[in-house]
């Protein structure tokens, strides 16, 4: 009983001020957060705001009056662009060129670093820094030469031409990240599965994609994001083509009509909702701790 | 199951030295094989040469009638434990166990008995549902089991299988993995480091060092006929002790030269000094639990005065480390000697269970070697010497 009371009197100051200085140090970590966010948020907030407003109010007052009295809002914007046609087909255009792209790069990559880690074959290692070597080339380097070749084969002013440009130069670093994941899984459980009698498309089906799940998800995001704002690319490679991605649209529409504000506001605030939904799509997957209790 | 058999077998990875030397071994149908040796020593490569997990170099691996050098590792009908498990994270236990039978497109139905009988044997019904990471280090290990079993192999496989378990669940578990054994009636190769584990659990015990297979025999034979130094050491716990001398040859007395000491030998061991001749050197290896302390010296005995440096209390024994001519002799005697740090005692054995080494080749010295060309051949009746 005395042996328990001894502690028991001495405690209590130490966890107070523990207690205190975690507390104090979460807190202003979480302002700092936030004060990031807010920082972050602040052009986002500003177009959506831009995007409701009448496109006469914008040469008049800044987007934050729109906040407060009277609240001139409008959804005439939106109504606008579905209206006018070519938005919706640029949005449809968008999805047509990035959903393909980001698939073809996840399955691509994922195979072709499951063989960089998991098989034995002569030169591998050679073709490792061959990838790693092509993730320095820029994608612009490549654009007049490729639109070159593409006039040649046909290619030039077609989806699937930016579509395979896309997936080759999203490739190098795919393969990469997707490597340098699957390096991170035991072998042994490979070596479980091979003895339980699975084949090499079994462990890559059964065994190691269910567990690159979380690689897989950040590659897809980051993949999809950067083909869907791709504008360079499309510009360039789609020269002609009465179907053009939205940021070529939006680009259209500010050389067409100078300063044409309420429009681009509004398109440029539907193309960046579907990133986010996407993200947030994905967002469960990045959760960590997949491999746990896989060893030991 | 099946009868296992390394004949000739060499791994050698490339450009290093041999993993696996030369090694011939015959596993018969149901035996509990354990192959045990240092980390280093080639008996995971060996292992996993067996598993087919790597190809060897030469010779030829059999199980049941086939050889198996060819034949990939799904079709050798073996079930591995791996040390760190292996358990697939992302599926359940059940899931887990019946990863294999599924690969093999059984029905159904088959798949959910053996799942269910194996957790049943192995108490983990009701942890079907759940997935490794919520499972304790036992229970993950015990499901590694169980996915073995579930296969109704050949011969099961397992490489250190209860290295990452703490002490108390690694003797609960060795009992449990033997009591399979007795059960099943499959045959098991198991690799490990702890000689304890080899001790407690194998029909019989093959010893490996540098890729080279120095010793197989049941446990008893490796304990009381170790044929080289290697085996010696290795086996036993605490480790045999060596005490390396000179022999000197004086008429009927045959005396082993330490440092500064002359320790008078009797008996068997003093034939085989003898029979190496006076002037050659030889080891001499007694096991701790062997000695007794300041006992009366009697006839069949060697005494060795020593200077006891350490004293470590067990309850009923006590371990005793005492310094003799330079050497550190390790004794475990009865607490009821009473010995204490500082005292000089006279640690005796029965020269019965005394080995003696060649030092020259760590063999083991015997009576046979008596009649070696080399060897003095007075061997007059010495032998008996009480």
């Amino acid at each position: 009983m005395s042996v328990a009371a001894v502690p028991a009197r001495i405690t209590p100051a130490a966890p107070r001020t523990a207690r205190l200085r975690r507390v104090f140090g979460r807190s202003s970590v979480n302002v700092v957060l936030v004060v990031i966010g807010v920082l972050w948020l602040v052009p986002s907030l500003g177009l959506l705001v831009t995007s409701f407003r009448p496109a006469q109010d914008y040469f008049v007052s800044g987007w934050w009056n729109a906040l407060i009295h009277p609240f001139v809002l409008t959804v005439e914007n939106y109504r606008n662009i579905l209206h006018t046609g070519n938005i919706g087909d640029a949005l449809l255009t968008t999805a047509v060129i990035t959903v393909p792209s980001t698939l073809l790069v996840v399955l691509i990559a994922s195979l072709a670093a499951y063989a960089l880690v998991f098989l034995e074959w002569r030169g591998r290692d050679w073709v490792l820094v061959l990838i790693v070597a092509l993730m320095v080339v820029p994608l612009q380097m490549a654009l007049l030469p490729v639109a070159s070749l593409y006039k040649y084969l046909g290619l030039f002013a077609t989806i699937p031409g930016v579509i395979l440009y896309h997936v080759a130069f999203g490739l190098p670093f795919a393969i990469f990240l997707m490597r340098n994941f699957y390096t991170g899984i035991p072998r042994d459980l490979l070596e479980a599965a091979r003895i339980d009698g699975a084949n090499e498309w079994m462990m890559f089906r059964r065994i190691v994609l269910p567990l690159g799940k979380p690689a897989l998800a950040s590659l897809a995001i980051f993949e999809f994001l950067w083909v869907w704002n791709d504008l360079l690319v499309s510009l360039v490679l789609l020269g002609g083509n009465p179907h053009v991605p939205i940021t070529v649209s939006i680009f259209n529409q500010l050389r067409q009509f100078g300063a044409n504000i309420d429009l681009i506001s509004t398109a440029s605030f539907v193309s960046m909702i579907i990133p986010l939904a996407v993200f947030f799509a994905f967002q469960r997957s990045f959760v960590r701790g997949v491999l746990a209790g896989a060893v030991k | 199951m099946a009868r296992i058999a390394f004949e000739h077998v060499s791994k050698r990875y490339s450009g290093d030295a041999l993993a696996v030397n030369d090694l011939s071994l015959d596993i018969s149908d149901g035996e509990f094989l354990v192959l045990v040796g240092p980390s280093g020593c080639g008996k995971t490569t060996a292992l996993r040469c067996l598993a087919g997990l790597e190809d060897v170099t030469a010779g030829e691996i059999v199980i049941g009638d086939r050889v198996v050098n060819d034949v990939p590792p799904k079709d050798r009908d073996i079930a591995m434990v791996f040390q760190s498990y292996a358990l697939y994270p992302h599926m359940s236990l059940f899931d887990n166990m019946a990863f294999s039978i599924r690969m093999r497109k059984r029905p159904k139905a088959e798949i959910e008995a053996k799942v269910r009988e194996a957790a049943r044997i192995l108490d983990l019904e009701n942890l079907l549902d759940r997935k490794p990471g919520a499972l304790s280090g036992g229970q993950r290990q015990r499901v590694a089991l169980g996915r073995a079993i579930v296969r109704d192999p050949a011969a099961f496989l397992m490489d250190e299988p209860l290295s990452n378990l703490d002490a108390k669940l690694r003797v609960q578990t060795r009992a449990q993995i033997a009591r399979l054994h007795q059960r099943l009636g499959t045959t098991i190769v198991y690799v490990t480091h702890d000689q304890v584990e080899a001790m407690t659990m194998g029909d019989r015990i093959a010893v490996m060092r540098d890729g080279v297979l120095q010793q197989v025999g049941t446990p008893r034979d490796l304990y009381e006929a170790p044929v080289n130094l290697f085996v010696a050491g290795f086996i036993g716990s605490p480790a045999m002790n060596f005490l390396r001398g000179r022999v000197a040859v004086d008429g009927d007395t045959v005396t082993l030269g330490l440092e500064g000491i002359e320790v008078a030998l009797s008996g068997r061991v003093a034939a085989l000094a003898r029979s190496r001749g006076a002037g050659s050197d030889l080891i001499l290896g007694m096991r701790p639990e062997h000695f007794d302390a300041a006992a009366a010296e009697t006839p069949g005995t060697v005494s060795v005065p020593a200077t006891v440096d350490v004293v470590e209390f067990l309850g009923n024994e006590e371990l005793i480390h005492a310094n003799v001519a330079g050497h550190d002799v390790v004794a475990l005697v009865p607490a009821s000697r009473g010995v204490a740090v500082g005292d000089t005692v006279t640690l005796v054995i029965a020269d019965s269970v005394i080995h003696a080494f060649d030092p020259d080749t760590d063999a083991v010295v015997t009576m046979s070697d008596a009649s070696h060309p080399t060897a003095i051949s007075s061997t007059t009746g010495n032998g008996e010497r009480g």
